[in-house]
């Protein structure tokens, strides 16, 4: 009998072209590449520069995503880039796709969205792929019980031109989350605490499998916001295996299977799970029950606290750095500070339960005079749904600027931006220094918590809307 | 790519743990469709005003940061996104080396892949070096350590590892692609055995 192997020892076995040896890497298969504007351009001057082709332009997605503007076009169908560069960069993508016959989706297709959305969303992320895409939140697809990773741009001319990565193989750890989440604590409070527990490096040189029953009984879009954030504590993928949940949510979608070929698909996909006694380098328990909404404080994602604490005194030189640039004080409570803008959108909240879940909020209340707040839906499909339900007139009722599909303000470089000083509660992924803007302060917390923090306008969560009346 | 064998200089330490890529070269400058001249924007925020001019007192915009071809950053370098602009940034600037006690996975592969080299250190020895800013330092590749001379004469030898075919390639200044080439007929052979 062969050795128990776990999901990702099954998916990085089944895809090795050629073996690591003691000098060199493991050559991988890529199944799916998905690429968009910003980290691409290199990689096709890659094969300019060496005179070949798209190896399998079949397998390559691409999107327009990071450098485009939310705000609709002019009189005149101009949409308002924020540089004459941003907009070259879109040509590019554009010229390039179409020189090497690759399938993008651009503002006139009903699918455009943010790459890790739109993937899934399409069928196109599928259990037991390999999928890789130049960024780093390309952990998101693991969710399907694919192994998904970002790469830099060289390794994005690798794979456009070869179809295949040089990689060795990293560890594998399980994390195993037992018991339920608590009302009002969601996904993204179970990734904050996890990175909480690991630490923004704990993660390094490791695939994270998740497990247990907590991660069990979230929804697909819970666990795309899960195995999203993996990488903000260091490891490049987190996966996790596909199940009933899964195959029902793929079911019907464009790029799948049809049929009785979907479900002899479904078979095989089943079968991808962890063996029972299969062995991973590091094993984690965590009890979700403990858990709590939670919001970070600090420029790390791992710097975060269970809402109604208060913020820790600084312990090192960087802690304290990043309290100053926050303009936190320990022992602070969190709820003194004003808040100034709310975004709800990204890849990693930025999905239509996401939406739901601001607007139930929302309903019947006002965003704060005083705030600012944008709500960006995924994708095309995700704004689509959204507007047949009405979600945009509750978010446009309240107070609230309903955009078009993009990263927008997740990070600072398509206009939609967080001014120096200002303080966001943002549903994205990353509170780094200058992320949303040069000199922004980022708080990240779930759709729910970003939403009671706009009606307030100070940091808050859920429970602490029930003195205010819906009216 | 520039080959590298060894290199000798003063130390330049940014000793901030958590330096991600955000911080390296922020999302604003990556919407070129080329890596020329990034060097200028390397730590913009943290070295640069509003209006581009060097802020005064920052250490990278001392007139040795441009001669020092080694950065020693604080532990968890290049964490963050997957911009290969971090690395180009860093190399456009004048730096071939960076030192931690722990460089992040997909920082780390892109260096390698353009020519900078990741270096990882214990962290006592990390904790020893980034008191030691300005003073002269060797990364030899080929013998795979880092030796610091100090001022008052006290000498540090201290070995790391790193993947075998990353150095292989760094010290010839290869592109790992044609490895990846040369595998062409593995990669028929899979595509038609699948
Ligand atoms: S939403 Fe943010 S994290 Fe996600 S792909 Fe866009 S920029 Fe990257």
């Amino acid at each position: 009998m062969s050795a128990a192997e776990s999901l990702f020892d099954k998916l990085w076995n089944s895809h090795l072209v050629k073996a690591q040896s003691e000098s060199t890497p493991a050559i991988i298969y890529i199944d799916l590449h998905l690429v968009h504007e910003v980290t691409s351009p290199q990689g096709f001057d890659l094969l300019r520069e060496k005179g070949i082709g798209v190896r399998r332009p079949e397998r390559t997605l691409a999107t327009l995503d990071h450098s485009t503007p939310t705000l609709p076009p002019d009189a005149n169908g101009q949409r308002p880039y924020y540089t004459a560069q941003a907009h070259r960069q879109v040509q590019a993508l554009r010229d390039n796709c179409k020189e090497y016959g690759i399938e993008i989706h651009d503002w006139d297709s009903p699918y455009r969205g943010i790459v890790h959305v739109m993937g899934p969303e399409m069928g196109a992320t599928q259990p037991g792929m390999t999928i890789v895409c130049g960024d780093s939140h390309t952990s998101t697809h693991g969710a399907f019980g694919a192994l998904a990773f970002g790469i830099g741009t060289t390794e994005v001319g690798h794979v456009l031109a070869k179809q295949c990565l040089l990689q060795s193989k990293p560890k594998s750890m399980r994390i195993k989350v037992d018991g339920r989440l608590p009302e009002n604590v969601t996904a993204k409070d179970l990734a904050l605490n996890i990175i909480r527990y690991l630490g923004m490096n704990g993660g390094t040189g490791f695939v994270i499998e998740y497990a247990g029953e907590a991660v069990r009984s979230l929804d697909m879009e819970g666990r795309m916001t899960l195995c999203n954030l993996t990488i903000e504590a260091g490891a490049r993928a987190g996966m996790i295996a596909p199940d009933k949940t899964t195959i029902d949510y793929l079911r019907g979608r464009p790029r799948v299977p049809q049929g009785d070929a979907f479900e002899e698909a479904a078979t095989v996909w089943l079968q991808l799970a962890s063996d029972e006694d299969a062995v991973f380098d590091s094993e984690i328990t965590l009890d979700a029950s403990s858990m709590r909404p939670s919001i970070t404080y600090g420029t790390d994602p791992g710097m975060s606290l269970d809402i109604g604490e208060p913020v820790p005194r600084a312990d090192s030189k960087s802690h304290e750095k990043a309290l100053e640039y926050m303009g936190f004080e320990g022992g602070q409570q969190m709820s003194e500070r004003n808040v100034d803008v709310v975004f709800i959108g990204s890849c990693t909240n930025g999905r239509i339960s996401d939406l739901r879940a601001a607007a139930n909020v929302l309903s019947g209340r006002k965003v704060a005079p005083h705030v600012r707040m944008l709500v960006v839906p995924g994708s095309e499909s995700v704004l689509r749904q959204a507007e047949s339900e009405g979600l945009h007139e509750i978010f446009s009722t309240a107070g609230a600027e309903w955009r078009l599909p993009g990263c927008s303000m997740c990070l600072a470089m398509n206009g939609d931006l967080v001014a120096a000083g200002e303080t966001a509660v943002s549903t994205s992924n990353r509170n780094f220094e200058g992320r949303q803007g040069s000199g922004s302060r980022t708080l990240l917390a779930s759709p729910e918590t970003a939403a009671a923090s706009a009606v307030l306008g100070h940091v808050a969560s859920v429970s602490d809307l029930d003195s205010v009346e819906i009216s | 790519m520039q080959a590298i064998t060894k290199l000798t200089g003063p130390i330049l330490v940014l000793e901030q743990e958590n330096i991600d890529t955000d911080q390296i070269i922020p999302a604003r400058f990556l919407t070129a469709t080329d890596f020329d001249g990034i060097g200028e924007h390397l730590f913009a925020d943290w070295r640069l005003d509003a209006n581009g001019e060097p802020k005064p007192g920052h250490v990278l915009n001392e007139p040795r940061a441009r001669r020092s071809p080694i950065l020693v950053g604080g532990h968890n370098f290049g964490c963050g996104s997957s911009r290969e602009h971090a690395p180009h940034a860093l190399l456009g600037f004048g730096f071939r080396v960076v030192i931690s006690s722990q460089i992040a996975d997909i920082f780390r592969s892109n260096s390698q892949n353009v020519g900078l080299l990741p270096v990882v250190l214990e962290a006592d020895q990390h904790a020893t070096l980034v008191q030691m800013d300005g003073e002269e330092i060797t990364v030899d590749l080929e013998e795979c350590n880092v030796v610091v001379k100090t001022s008052d004469g006290v000498e540090h030898c201290w070995p790391f590892s790193i993947d075998p075919f990353a150095r292989h390639c760094l010290m010839r200044g290869l592109d790992r692609f044609e490895f990846l080439n040369q595998a062409e007929d593995a990669i028929v052979a899979f595509e038609e055995n699948r």
